[in-house]
């Protein structure tokens, strides 16, 4: 089952830093999500990119694989 | 760490709680063909927009991919500016005191001008697309950094660079 990943504002939201999901694609997954977790996680959610595997989604209709890494990754600040 | 553990590669790129002493990355960066050395180091500071009295910051990483970014900046680097020797690009997690080093930049090259140009590089897309954030720890409102920046991927943010900065060799 894919992962989702979570990081920092995203992860306090969620309460998890990774659960997972039944999705057949990146935006069924994050609906999925929203819905499980609730108003805050979809108020990070939108100011924050989603990568999958390391990289920028390129899509929502992006297929998933069962071992893929969906992340949430809020504004950065690193340094 | 022990210079045993050191990197036979030319890149030597680490994301993680307690990094090596300055002075090893130093010492491996220092070639034969080495003229030039720059060591960028980034502390923790006692103030940050939102934030007096800063005692100090957690940072959270999503390490795999911190780390492979370092990888692909410091080839970004070497693909810029083939000259360079050896780079090193280091990045704390976890809590990091008032005044210790959360990042650490060191670069070495034949000749200077390059040296001081590639580790601004270097700190600059760190800044800009490596998955990090900071959690500022004060006496009273502690909270999570409020000058964080949309990530970017690091090939758009090496081009963003390089059409910005004109002055490379």
């Amino acid at each position: 089952m894919p992962t989702l990943l979570m990081f920092a504002i995203a992860r306090e939201a969620s309460g998890l830093s990774h659960d997972t999901f039944e999705a057949t694609t990146v935006g069924e997954l994050l609906d999925l999500a929203r819905s499980r977790y609730g108003q805050r996680f979809a108020q990070v959610l939108e100011s924050s990119r989603v990568w999958v595997n390391g990289e920028e989604m390129s899509s929502p209709d992006l297929v998933l694989h069962p071992d893929d890494e969906v992340a949430v990754i809020p504004p950065v600040a690193g340094g | 760490m022990t210079a045993g553990d050191r990197p036979t590669s030319a890149s030597w790129c680490l994301v993680s709680e307690s990094l090596p002493e300055v002075a090893e990355a130093v010492a491996w960066a220092t070639t034969p063909d080495t003229g030039a050395l720059v060591t960028f180091t980034g502390t923790v500071r006692d103030y940050a927009p939102g934030y007096a009295a800063v005692t100090a910051i957690t940072y959270e990483a999503f390490e795999a991919a911190a780390v492979d970014r370092l990888e692909a900046i410091a080839a970004a680097a070497r693909e810029a500016w083939p000259q360079v020797n050896r780079i090193a690009l280091w990045h704390r997690t976890g809590e990091v005191a008032l005044g210790e080093a959360s990042v650490q930049v060191v670069v070495s090259t034949p000749h200077r001008v390059d040296a001081f140009v590639i580790a601004r590089f270097c700190i600059d897309v760190i800044k800009s697309t490596l998955p990090v954030w900071k959690y500022e720890h004060t006496g009273e409102e502690s909270g999570w950094s409020m000058t964080g920046t949309e990530a970017t991927s690091v090939e758009e943010a090496v081009q963003a660079w390089l059409d910005t900065h004109q002055e490379r060799s």
